[in-house]
């Protein structure tokens, strides 16, 4: 098992005839997702490498019966396509584009959650790999192998460093989840930590967040009061001076809230161990793991 | 981005917020000419983006001509917190019968907007919220729904506002919300909100902070921008597509990506290093991008040692290096580099690296490893 995507995954491309959309759209097909289509309005009739293009959303599910989207529009187009996406019955979209105006996501969220038939990953995240099964994204895949850690985390490249000493303590992941750095992400850890709970294949789940918002405190609460499974988080951001945004648009120290100690602090306080570095978390996922598989 | 006062307040009057009538001066004559034209009493305030303006001795009431001078030439190039005052902004004093407090925030954990009101104005309301939570109507509102007139007579009267004025306060913060959606700002915030004795609601102060990534469907606020608060090195940074934050430290920092680059820092100072810089050199970058990023680092003379912590996915390693080689050619740098490589290509990167065999660069192979080596080279220099 895994969550979210897996061998079921038919992905259709929002921006496939871009330049990075190609790129990582057939990247993620060369890994043996299902990329069953694209959608570039104007182009409908066209393909990429095989890849189908269509003009709307709406005609790409219909022929291909896609359940997955993935946004690779530029941010001045993304929300429209998200919306297009959710209005033609995808049931998770996974937002890439970074950069999408705060009103935009604020609509696109509430519509999102109104419906309440889509599930949306993102925006400006790094996208979904369930190695061995599928690769929504731009996550390397080369550096996961499959195996028992769940991982979420509001970073990409930090994703990769933690996952990267995870492996080379010998273990590998069932589902990696990049839920993005934005500050209305479409899900939260809390969304993501729930399917891990109740994923069999997943034994233990880190999470890794970094400043500014409360989504992290918010998860202590829950993993305290509804996940069995053994947590470790890892927090960036100890260094960040406040009022200063550290890259992403969610990172930002405001007042006494949002900083790293304090969601270290919540974290610990609720039962949850928390590295200090990348490097920690490994060692610390490794040692409630016992003996690498 | 956030506006100085004076730049909300036009924003403001945009949208029908009644504020008081000013006018914008750079100079002490200036600043005396707008008070004669707008009469006295009025006020005198530096245009910093700050809080304790007043507290710190930037606004200050003129009763005449000479205290207009003396006023503007006290303020114009003073300190406050670190910001230096070159703007002022001139209006009409004006009288007070209550004071308020009204916002509209981008409520991250509801994802609605919050729209606050209180009748303790004027204040710190971090403190208010701390000491006398209850002090504070709070209202969300569905964003698909946008704020409707009940909202604002719910808030009114939960706050407690004088009664003759719940009609008024609640327009006042249909319109700030207005402001809020229109402007796509991600905070709106007045306070003090004032009625006046012939009961007018005015918005006294005005803090707006717009969405940077919603600029380009608001030319005339991206005109607003305003170099001159910004730091020289940022404004580098900036117009070379870098996102860079300055820190106090000696110790420069390269990565991809902000959570690692945020990661960086810690492990830096973790190993008793001091960063001087957070800068991010994106995904994808390519070896100009990397060559003008050393140019953005070293024009710290702060710096003593500087790590490249690359964890390649989209960004390829063999860029890197490339981009940290052309970087020695052209600007010959003399402090130490610490390189740690990893992911897409990173066999590729590294022996370009060992070839290039770059003066004072040392390879490291783990994150851990580069921040004890750069600490302890910076440390040395």
């Amino acid at each position: 098992m895994s969550i979210l995507v897996d061998n079921n995954t038919k992905l259709v491309v929002s921006g496939i005839t871009g330049r990075e959309g190609t790129f990582h759209s057939l990247r993620n097909r060369d890994y043996g997702t299902q990329v069953v289509g694209g959608v570039t309005p104007g182009k409908g009739g066209q393909d990429v490498e095989g890849i189908p293009v269509f003009n709307t959303f709406h005609d790409a599910v219909a022929q291909t019966g896609a359940n997955t989207a993935m946004i690779f529009v530029p941010p001045r187009f993304a929300a429209d396509s998200i919306l297009e996406a959710e209005d033609a019955g995808v049931e998770l979209i996974i937002a890439i584009t970074e950069g999408i105006p705060a009103h935009d996501e604020l609509r696109a969220f509430n519509v999102i959650k109104k419906n309440g038939r889509t599930r949306l990953i993102g925006p400006n995240c790094p996208g979904i790999l369930s190695p061995g099964k599928a690769n929504v994204g731009i996550i390397p895949a080369a550096f996961f192998k499959e195996g028992n850690v769940g991982v979420v985390s509001r970073s990409g490249t930090l994703t990769y460093q933690i996952g990267n000493v995870i492996a080379q303590q010998g273990f590998g992941n069932s589902t990696i989840v990049g839920i993005g750095g934005d500050p209305v992400p479409g899900s939260d850890f809390i969304d993501i930590i729930a399917l891990f709970e109740d994923d069999p294949e997943t034994e233990l789940i880190v999470m890794c967040g970094e400043i500014g918002g409360d989504a992290e405190e918010r998860a202590a609460d829950f993993i305290a009061e509804n996940v069995t499974k053994p947590v470790v988080a890892y927090i960036a951001g100890f260094t960040a001076p406040p009022g200063k945004t550290m890259g992403h648009a969610g990172a930002i120290v405001s007042g006494s809230r949002g900083t790293a100690k304090a969601k270290a602090e919540a974290l610990e306080r609720r039962g949850v161990r928390v590295g200090r570095t990348p490097t920690e978390v490994a060692e610390v996922a490794a040692s409630l793991l016992g003996t690498a598989a | 981005m956030d506006l100085l006062e004076y730049q909300g307040k036009q924003v403001f009057a945009r949208h029908g917020v009644s504020v008081p009538s000013g006018r914008h001066a750079q100079t002490v004559d200036e600043a005396a000419a707008a008070a004669d034209d707008i009469g006295y009493p009025c006020v005198i305030k530096a245009q910093v983006q700050i809080g304790g303006r007043g507290k710190a001795g930037g606004i200050k009431v003129a009763q005449d001509h000479a205290e207009a001078l003396e006023h503007a030439q006290a303020i114009l190039g003073m300190d406050i917190r670190g910001l230096t005052v070159h703007e002022l902004w001139v209006e009409g004093a004006s009288d007070i019968a209550s004071e308020y407090y009204a916002s509209v925030v981008f409520d991250r954990s509801a994802k609605a907007p919050l729209v606050m009101l209180s009748t303790k104005g004027g204040m710190d309301i971090e403190e208010v919220a701390d000491s006398d939570p209850d002090a504070i109507a709070r209202l969300h509102v569905d964003p698909l729904l946008g704020f409707q007139e009940f909202h604002g007579r719910r808030l009114a009267f939960e706050a407690k506002v004088d009664p003759d004025v719940v009609r008024p306060v609640g327009a006042m913060l249909s319109k700030l919300y207005d402001v809020f959606v229109s402007e796509e700002a991600t905070l709106v915030e007045v306070n003090p909100l004032i009625v006046n004795p012939e009961r007018d609601v005015k918005a006294l102060d005005a803090k707006v902070t717009l969405d940077d990534n919603a600029l380009f469907r608001h030319p005339d606020n991206a005109e607003l921008r305003d170099p001159s608060a910004e730091d020289p090195q940022e404004r580098m940074a900036k117009e070379r597509g870098l996102t860079f934050v300055k820190l106090d430290g000696n110790i420069g920092i390269l990565g991809n990506g902000a959570g690692l680059v945020m990661s960086t820092l810690d492990v830096v100072a973790q190993a008793g290093g001091s960063p001087a810089n957070f800068l991010d050199a994106g995904g994808g970058s390519k070896a100009e991008a990397i060559t003008s990023a050393v140019e953005v680092i070293l024009s710290n003379a702060n710096v003593k040692a500087v790590l490249f912590n690359i964890f390649g996915g989209i960004t390829r390693c063999d860029e890197v290096a490339r981009g940290l080689i052309e970087a020695f050619n052209q600007i010959k740098p003399t402090v130490p580099f610490v390189v740690r490589l990893d992911g897409t290509n990173d066999v590729e990167g590294r022996e370009l690296l060992a070839e290039a065999n770059l003066p004072n660069v040392h390879a490291e192979s783990t994150m851990d490893g580069a921040a004890h080596k750069v600490v302890e080279l910076a440390a040395a220099s």
